[in-house]
């Protein structure tokens, strides 16, 4: 072929031809490939917990999880609500709190300089190390978990939100002074809005972590009874060597985090759909 | 519909005094001197243009007048009462919230002031189709070529019919084609609504087209050092800019800028 060579159709060359072909492959391969890498996973499981008849007693088959999955179903779900319960809690102080003092770090530099230090240490002390601590000072039992999980998750929301309040454009800012805004316009008109593409950055990464929060609380609490959640169940299956049960619980565990995260990420991209670079696709 | 009616044009020496400036100074950390004693008297209907090189203090005159800072001694004395909020603001960015469409950003002077968008729907529409915008109405500015852009910044700017226009570099950021374009469509538009412009530039050429004052700065120490008048007949048209009359007066504004910047220390520029 040479250069000179004209295109078939002007209006859709070679190129353009690539591009589309490209584009359905990809539509196919976007659902495709990862199921076909989990359909890969759960058959090496199997493969892998057959190999010898020792490993298949603390490596259960996919099969056998299942099974224990729908047998334990009714005592599994109540305790996912009890985790639910707390994760959400925990999350939604998080948001109020941490949206709230990060207003009030904005609106004063002493009250940031005062307070950042201890939001700092909570994040940076390992929750573990706090929680036996908070289990002797505090005696409600759903009291003592939703303070170890709102520790965990508020942080991202504070200093995400904090930096997003920050971020105002200073030409706006001196456009609000001009025509006299007052200090609940400035920051309901501006400064939220400014912050929403941050604060959202921060709800995601604070969905996960107040999960992490509740699942660490429930293990060094070790609540047992009717309101034991997923991490106990665990626990608890441990001692009575139940892997099957393990399994069952860790896996709801983890499709839980992945429907939290998609969740607020379906609410990042919603709220900033319209307007934010985030949520627009390069195409446009 | 709207109260954006044309008051008639009066000759320079007729208008009405706007606005007072006297001995206005501006000291920033107690040693640079962004103004000193600066004087200058604004009339209804003046377009005038701040001209000078960077550092002059062009942009902190325009400060002042719009009360975004104090000045360090002299003071600036309105005529009548004056609202702070009565001043409309142009930057050389569109300074338009992202997260807004067109009209919500032409409604923020409005909204400020406690007004729903739902009772001042109409003057916003007629903003906007005065600049050429009628059709993006709810439009996002992510949407907006740079141009378009401005224009949405220029009809919040004068929505509510202020007293005072100020504009800081509008147009510097734009290519020449669209400068060139908005140069003329504000002058169709100030035509139309008669405001007072206070207009920010370094550019000769802008400033000749546009204003019927211009006011020569320098820099280190800010100040005024000469002020000139384009008497030329509004509305000017793409033929004013290759009449004799425009070279003309933009040679006497060129040679008044070459000595403001000529006693300026050596180093920079």
């Amino acid at each position: 072929m040479t250069i000179s060579d004209p295109a078939p159709d002007a209006t859709y060359d070679a190129d353009e031809a690539r591009r589309a072909r490209n584009r359905r492959i990809e539509a196919v391969a976007r659902w495709a490939l990862p199921l076909a890498v989990v359909i890969l996973t759960v058959i090496g499981w199997h493969l892998f917990s057959n190999s010898s008849q020792t490993r298949g007693m603390i490596f259960p088959e996919p099969a056998k999880v299942w099974a224990r999955f729908l047998a334990d179903y009714p005592m599994l779900f109540t305790s996912l609500l009890v985790t639910l319960k707390i994760t959400f809690m925990a999350l939604a102080i998080a948001v109020v709190g941490g949206v709230l003092l990060a207003i009030l770090f904005t609106q004063s530099r002493f009250a940031e300089l005062v307070f950042f230090p201890y939001a700092v240490v909570l994040q940076v002390t390992p929750i573990v190390s706090i929680a036996p601590l908070i289990f002797i000072y505090v005696q409600d039992p759903l009291a003592r978990v939703l303070i170890c999980a709102w520790i965990v998750a508020f942080f991202p929301i504070l200093s995400n939100t904090t930096l997003g309040l920050k971020s105002t454009d200073s030409n706006l800012r001196d456009l609000y002074a001009i025509y006299g805004a007052t200090w609940w316009q400035k920051l309901l008109f501006l400064q939220l809005p400014s912050a929403a593409p941050y604060f959202l950055g921060g709800l995601r990464i604070a969905g996960g972590l107040a999960l992490i929060g509740a699942i660490v609380a429930e293990y060094v609490a070790g609540i047992s009874g009717s309101g034991s959640g997923l991490a106990f169940r665990i626990l608890e299956a441990s001692y009575r060597l139940n892997y099957p049960r393990m399994f069952a619980a860790l896996i709801m565990i983890a499709v839980v985090g992945v429907i939290i995260f998609a969740a607020t990420t379906f609410i990042s991209w919603f709220f900033l759909r319209k307007w934010h670079e985030s949520a627009l696709s390069r195409e446009q | 519909m709207t109260d954006l009616s044309r008051p008639p044009v009066l000759s320079l020496g007729q208008r009405p005094k706007l606005l007072e400036m006297g001995g206005i100074s501006k000291v920033f950390n107690g040693t640079v001197t962004a103004l000193d004693g600066m004087n200058l008297t604004l009339n209804e209907g003046d377009f005038l243009s701040l001209l000078g090189p960077s550092g002059c203090g062009k942009s902190t005159a325009l400060r002042l007048i719009a009360g975004l800072m104090r000045p360090t001694t002299g003071r600036i004395l309105w005529t009548g009462a004056h609202d702070r909020g009565d001043i409309g603001v142009v930057f050389q960015e569109p300074t338009l919230m992202p997260w807004a469409t067109v009209a919500k950003n032409v409604w923020l002077p409005f909204r400020l002031r406690g007004q729903s968008f739902a009772s001042v729907k109409d003057r916003i529409a007629t903003a906007l189709a005065l600049v050429g915008l009628e059709k993006f109405h709810d439009a996002y500015p992510r949407e907006l070529s740079g141009g378009m852009k401005m224009r949405v910044s220029i009809a919040r700017a004068f929505v509510t019919n202020p007293r005072l226009i100020l504009m800081d570099e509008p147009f510097a950021a734009l290519d020449e084609i669209t400068r060139q374009k908005l140069n003329n469509d504000l002058l169709a538009l100030k035509d139309k609504i008669g405001c007072t412009v206070i207009f920010v530039t370094h550019s000769v050429f802008e400033s000749v087209f546009l204003s019927d004052r211009i006011v020569v700065m320098a820099a280190r120490p800010g100040r005024v050092v000469q002020e000139l008048t384009v008497d030329a007949p509004y509305p000017r048209d793409m033929e004013f800019r290759t009449s004799p009359d425009y070279a003309a007066h933009t040679h006497v504004v060129s040679d008044a800028l070459r000595v403001a910047i000529g006693d300026q220390s050596h180093d920079d520029l």
